[in-house]
């Protein structure tokens, strides 16, 4: 049920009932699908289209920016990784080439310091420290010696491994620094170790040459994700970052982020290969997009101004059409009624004009008759019935009057008759038919009232159909108006090629329904007197003539027929 | 008019006889014919003043008549009737030699005004 009613909502709403073609509902309907069909039409590859583009542009755009930012991150990778290997490898030469004993001569130490700070620079202390993990000699700044480090855990990973690089710590005094050991072992097979400590301003300095904007943020992180340098949004050195980072991952990854202050960030992550470190590089979206976010908008705003044009193209082309359509539907439907009527006219005509003659040779033979027996009577006076049969022949030939004259005018409706055409001054033609009814007017005190354009032009056309015309219609004005009535009638040139001839009555008016009817042939509201013929046969004379007739009525207040003309008659094809 | 020889012509016997019988009546003595070929015979054998003559008729059509009889007596009058209320023959019929038409049912008055007017000016 509801299904039924939704579908009866869809029809009423996209379709239109063909029955209610005249309607301006259905003109409505027509321009808002049209209006709905071509937006709908141009709207959906034109908003795929946008899609897609948009879609491709941020992806190209996202590999434009990924990439140099994971190769940036792997070049400074590599520059931490050849900066520790190289301190490693100092470390391991120095020891390679000493021997404990060598080193453990505090002067001897204290030279190899010297060397190393004013060659590498960044190196705090360096000690040696014994198989059992005692520093038995130190040069540095504080006094190290006998201490031991047996207990802690990279003195154990030397052994195992031969080296040990440190995460970043803070040494006694309270600045971050990492160490850097390595073993080796005496001709008696005991082991020792040579033990750096270097300050991290290295780092700050490698991180410095990388020359990120200063919206960036670049980091190294140990393994548990504590920084082992300064952040510039995420914590200082040797305190957990805050952002969630992928530590377990290999190789360099780049994500999208959005971090604990809400900033939208790319983040590149890259583990050492050879330590436990690794290097963060973070950029704002809003800077590395700016390009994007701006071309954004301006493709959103073009977008926008094409959409408007086209609604605007659309409501005006649809509007332009439905118009045209209206027009011509009213056209074709105006035509159709003419020649609806036209062939109304014409078979009714050829109908009538065979009754009529049929009808035509026994009312003669009637006529004849009833003549004969008037004659018989005038001849013969004086016996009983005598004035009787006088008033009965009379009655008789009366009534063969008035079928002469219907049938007359039946044949008149129906005849083709020629046109002839001669110049003639309209006003006179309107003078002469008031003639005939001039006594009517005058015994029922229906004033006729005359107002003619003196200065009309004179027209080429047919004087006696004029006249039958202005007798048809100045006798139905005389019918519909009550006794002391009145009838105007006027005459204007109305246009350079057309005449008007109006004639007003203030009767009884017809309603839209007769109106309707009053060309038809044997439509008549006369009951009884009427032929139904008078109005049909002038609708078919003016329009023969090449012109117009209109009617305004309003019920009980009076009618207005109005004759239009053409100065110079043209004959239609009908009528040659 | 009483000197004169008149010819009906007219298919309908009913019409034509009473039609005579009214001249009759008004001293005019006519001879009647009720077909194109019989009016002709009349017109070749006793030709008559004046011919009445109907248009529509079966076999010989009043014009067919009309013209023959124009050739046989061009001094003949002929007063067509027609029942067409259309003009259209009857302008034929006078182009033809035909001195006027009328059209049906006919006043007696004015058809013998009529044959007066074909009598004094034809």
């Amino acid at each position: 049920m509801k299904l039924r009613s939704i579908g009866k909502w869809i029809k009423q709403s996209f379709l239109f009932d063909a029955d209610d073609v005249a309607s301006p509902l259905r003109y409505q309907l027509l321009k808002r699908n049209i209006i709905v069909i071509m937006i709908t039409i141009t709207f959906v590859p034109l908003l795929s289209m946008a899609l897609i583009n948009y879609h491709q542009y941020q992806t190209s755009l996202k590999s434009e920016i990924v990439e140099p930012l994971r190769l940036l991150s792997n070049k400074t990778v590599h520059s931490f990784e050849l900066f520790l290997e190289e301190r490693l490898s100092t470390i391991r030469s120095i020891a390679s080439m000493s021997s404990f004993a060598d080193l453990s001569d505090r002067q001897k130490i204290n030279r190899y310091y010297r060397i190393l700070k004013k060659e590498f620079g960044g190196f705090v202390d360096l000690g040696i420290i014994d198989n059992n993990g005692i520093q038995v000699a130190y040069a540095g700044p504080y006094d190290l010696v006998g201490r031991d480090y047996s207990k802690q855990s990279w003195f154990h990973e030397v052994k195992v491994r031969g080296f040990f690089i440190s995460d970043v710590f803070l040494g006694y005094r309270e600045f971050p620094h990492i160490a850097i050991a390595v073993q080796q072992f005496q001709d008696n097979g005991l082991g020792w170790m040579l033990r750096a400590t270097i300050d991290t301003k290295k780092f700050d300095s490698i991180i410095a040459s990388i020359g990120l904007d200063s919206e960036g943020d670049v980091f190294l992180v140990n393994r548990s994700g504590v920084l082992q340098t300064q952040s510039k949004y995420y914590g200082n050195v040797l305190e957990p970052c805050e952002l969630d980072l992928p530590l377990k991952n290999w190789g360099t990854q780049v994500v999208d982020i959005t971090d604990r202050g809400g900033r939208e960030m790319l983040l590149s992550f890259t583990n050492f290969r050879n330590h436990d470190y690794a290097l963060v590089v973070v950029k704002p979206k809003s800077v590395i997009l700016k390009s994007w976010y701006t071309l954004k908008s301006e493709m959103f705003f073009i977008f926008l101004g094409g959409v408007i044009l086209i609604v605007l193209v659309v409501i005006r082309v649809a509007n332009l059409l439905v118009n045209r359509i209206y027009v011509a539907d009213q056209r074709r439907e105006s035509a159709f009624r003419e020649l609806e009527n036209t062939q109304k006219l014409s078979s009714i005509g050829r109908l009538a004009a065979g009754v009529a003659h049929e009808i035509n040779n026994p009312m003669a033979i009637i006529n004849q008759k009833a003549g004969l027996m008037k004659d018989l009577l005038e001849l013969n006076g004086g016996f009983k019935h005598h004035e009787k049969f006088q008033d009965l022949t009379n009655a008789i030939l009366q009534s063969v009057d008035r079928c002469k004259n219907i049938t007359h005018r039946l044949l008149g409706f129906a005849r083709r008759m020629e046109v002839m055409v001669e110049t003639l001054d309209i006003n006179e033609v309107v003078k002469e038919v008031l003639g005939f009814l001039e006594k009517e007017a005058l015994y029922r005190k229906v004033a006729l009232e005359l107002q003619l354009d003196e200065k009309i032009p004179q027209i080429s056309s047919d004087k006696g159909q004029l006249q039958q015309v202005f007798l048809n219609i100045l006798t139905n004005s005389l019918a519909a108006v009550e006794d002391e009535g009145r009838i105007i009638i006027r005459s204007r040139a109305e246009a350079p090629d057309r005449i008007a001839v109006s004639i007003e009555d203030n009767g009884c008016g017809m309603s839209p329904e007769t109106l309707s009817h009053i060309f038809e042939p044997f439509f008549t509201t006369k009951k009884g007197y009427g032929t139904g013929l008078g109005l049909p046969i002038t609708y078919g004379i003016i329009k023969k003539l090449g012109g117009d007739l209109k009617v305004q009525s309003t019920e009980g207040k009076g009618t207005i027929f109005t004759v239009t003309l053409k100065p110079n008659l043209q004959l239609t094809k009908e009528n040659p | 008019m009483k000197d004169k020889k008149v010819l009906l012509v007219d298919d309908e016997t009913e019409f034509v006889t009473t039609l005579a019988e009214r001249l009759k009546l008004r001293d005019i003595e006519t001879d009647i014919a009720t077909d194109g070929e019989a009016a002709l015979r009349i017109v070749e054998t006793t030709p008559p003043d004046i011919m009445i003559l109907d248009l529509k008729m079966p076999g010989l059509g009043g014009l067919a008549v009309l013209k023959q009889a124009k050739s046989i007596r061009p001094g003949i009058k002929v007063i067509l009737l027609t029942g067409h209320g259309s003009t259209k023959e009857g302008i034929e019929g006078m182009n033809l030699g035909a001195f006027d038409y009328l059209m049906k049912p006919i006043n007696i008055e004015e058809l013998i005004e009529k044959m007066r007017d074909a009598v004094n000016k034809g």
